[in-house]
């Protein structure tokens, strides 16, 4: 099972589970993270910064910590 | 009277809207059982005078977030008579479930389709009409910031409001609340495909274009500062002149008007009036310009989608001392005021995590602090010196952010998740950034001028009793105050008088520069002829850096007490930020004058 923080910058993905309390849940949901649903990182924040995920027309900047929690299929 | 409230994700464009529907003339209100600032205004609509209130953004009605408690409040203890739904249109896809949830709410709804121009930009189209349909929402697009539909959306607004349906039951609300319907990620994915085209490959837009500058690893650092300093040298060197000529009016309305005015008058009187009360304001009134300037630049900045991104460039950095790059955009909207600044750590979850971004945020260099530094700067320094001395104090406002936060994170440990969006760079309309300037400055000048005017009142009785003291003497009772506190401030170069300014910027900065004007008794440029002559620079460098450390205003004490509902909790915050203070300064001064200075 792949996690987000694992995949190469400029590649898809398939979100497949999201592994977070209740609360993130709503905030990640709204913000366009679900089952199936495509992403790709644009680019990695330096020092080990954030990654800047694209969701269809919604940019997100999240942790590593958090996208350990959200799960993908490489396309 | 009939109310209308604006519900919408954040990034929507909601308060542009807001703003266009309202004019300039929004006020923040108070709502019984809300403890944020709503804003409200009352519009007039098909006929009526009706009251528009502006909800804070909110992703979801069942989320978490003290927004989206404050929604909830709202609408179910409040009757409303319309919903305007704000969606931003090119992220139709993500933002319908909002109003599929508002929608089984069942209140007389009207869904505007906002951001139409960045849609037709993005290649989004979609079926208006049709989806109103599906939806048995009315449903308009328009784009808020160039006022494209807004007349449409407005018929609509007072067609719906006088075809007298009911307003909405906060009981009924609350109920259909609580049964917690789920929305069925079917039905949306069914409405986009039916009646929303969106492009399979976006192509890349100007965004992504700035973005591989101002977000390069290596350069989008050096890029912010640098920007930032760009803006505040622009803001000084275009405020500069303004300032010279209010500060001349001012002077020649005095020597003209107001000296023979008060020519017979008892001396106390003028003096009072004269020396106390105009001095005190003109010589505040005469920074004005800058103030303003000051947040016609901010508003752009905080419009324009760069504060993500500042986010994003310095998470990594604030990771480091236990805090997130929201903590950051906090620190920069602190440059304002750190009222709202500490209000917005709500976004935070942890508890932690908000007790230490409440910590540093009364440290960043607020508009209030910035005029001190203007005036103290423009008498002791020279005019190409100016620029550099301001943006060192505001590297050590950021300096001792950093070391307070560095050796209080083991206090305020956390695990907070960091997730935000990066919405697409929006270059504001003049109009935007004038709406949104011309706002913080009334409050701002409302704030002031409640403060100044008592401020400098309390300054000229305490500089010119007993009346036997010669004025601004050390024998009258600021005088005496002084020198109680000289064996604390000697050391750090700073005098009696201008000890007297700093116990007075303790209620607010803004009184600081009225209090000397009173304290000398002088206003405008004889004010800082008078001021170089008694202090150097290195004097006066050691007080803009105290002024900048120690408590920040009386405001920022309360609402750091409300937030964080602890005493002992502000009393660290009081007790660190002056003990840092005099740290600071002694290192300074001494530090100076050991090199020779």
């Amino acid at each position: 099972m792949q996690s987000l923080d694992t995949l190469s910058t400029g590649q898809n993905a398939t979100i497949t589970a999201l592994e977070v309390d209740e609360a993130l849940f709503h905030r990640l949901s709204a913000l366009g993270f679900r089952v199936g649903k495509q992403l790709s990182i644009i680019r990695r924040g330096i020092f080990n910064g954030p990654l800047h995920v694209r969701l269809g027309t919604t940019d997100v900047i999240l942790r590593k910590r958090e996208a350990k929690s959200i799960h993908i299929q490489q396309a | 009277m009939k109310r209308i409230a604006l519900i919408g994700m954040p990034n929507t464009g909601k308060s542009t809207f807001f703003n266009r529907m309202s004019g300039a003339s929004a006020r923040v209100g108070n709502w019984p059982g809300i403890t944020v600032d709503l804003m409200s205004a009352k519009v007039l609509l098909g006929g009526h005078i009706v009251e528009l209130v502006d909800l804070p953004g909110i992703y979801d009605l069942h989320g978490y977030s003290e927004d989206e408690q404050v929604v909830r409040h709202f609408i179910t203890h409040n009757a409303i008579d319309l919903v305007i739904i704000v969606l931003n249109s090119s992220q139709i896809d993500r933002q319908l479930p909002l109003t599929l949830q508002l929608k089984k709410l069942d209140m007389p709804a009207l869904l505007t389709l906002n951001m139409v121009d960045e849609a037709n930009k993005a290649g989004v189209t979609i079926n208006t009409e049709s989806l109103g349909k599906a939806l048995a929402i009315p449903t308009i697009s328009m784009s808020a910031k160039y006022g494209d539909g807004l007349q449409k959306v407005k018929d609509k607004a007072a067609m719906l409001i006088n075809a007298n349906t009911e307003a909405s039951k906060p009981e009924s609300i609350q109920q259909a609340l609580t049964a917690d319907q789920q929305i069925e990620q079917k039905d949306v994915d069914n409405l986009i495909k039916a009646h929303v085209n969106i492009p399979a490959t976006l192509s890349e837009s100007i965004t992504d274009k700035i973005d591989k500058v101002l977000l390069h690893p290596w350069f989008g650092l050096p890029i912010f500062f640098a920007a930032m300093f760009v803006l505040f040298q622009i803001i000084f060197t275009v405020g500069a002149p303004f300032q010279d000529g209010l500060a001349w009016l001012l002077e020649t309305i005095r020597t003209t008007a107001l000296d023979p005015l008060f020519a017979n008058a008892p001396s106390w009187l003028s003096g009072l009036m004269l020396d106390g009360i105009y001095n005190g304001i003109a010589t505040v009134a005469a920074f004005i310009p800058i103030i303003i300037l000051f947040f016609l630049v901010m508003s752009m900045v905080e419009d324009s989608g760069y504060l993500s991104r500042a986010a994003f460039l310095m998470d990594a950095l604030m990771a480091k001392m236990g805090l997130d790059g929201r903590g950051f955009v906090m620190m920069l909207m602190g440059f304002g005021c750190n009222v709202p600044a500490l209000m917005g750590t709500r976004v935070m979850r942890s508890r932690a995590m908000r007790l230490l971004t409440m910590l540093v945020i009364p440290l960043s260099l607020c508009s209030a602090r910035l005029q001190v530094f203007i005036f103290m700067i423009t008498a002791l320094f020279t005019a190409q010196q100016a620029p550099f001395v301001l943006f060192s104090l505001y590297v050590m406002s950021f300096a001792t952010m950093f070391i307070t936060a560095l050796l209080f994170q083991g206090k305020y440990k956390n695990t907070e998740p960091f997730v935000l969006e990066l919405p697409p760079y929006r270059f504001p309309t003049p109009r935007q950034i004038f709406v949104r300037g011309w706002l913080e400055v009334k409050h701002f000048l409302t704030r002031a001028s409640k403060f100044i005017i008592i401020g400098v009142v309390l300054v000229w009785f305490m500089t010119n009793f007993p009346s036997t003291a010669a004025p601004a003497s050390l024998d009258t009772y600021a005088g005496q105050i002084g020198q109680l506190f000289a064996p604390f401030l000697d050391p750090l170069g700073i005098n009696s008088y201008l000890a007297i300014a700093l116990i007075f910027g303790f209620v607010a900065k803004e009184i600081v520069v009225g209090a000397l004007a009173v304290i000398y008794g002088l206003q405008g440029d004889a004010l800082m002829a008078q001021m170089a002559t008694q202090i150097d620079w290195v004097q006066a460098m050691s007080f803009m850096l105290f002024t900048l450390v120690y408590t920040p205003c009386l405001s920022t004490i309360v609402t750091l007490k409300n937030e964080a509902k602890s005493s002992a909790y502000m009393w660290l915050s009081i007790v660190w930020s002056l003990g840092l203070a005099w740290v600071i300064s002694f290192v300074f001064y001494q530090g100076a004058r050991w090199l020779g200075y």
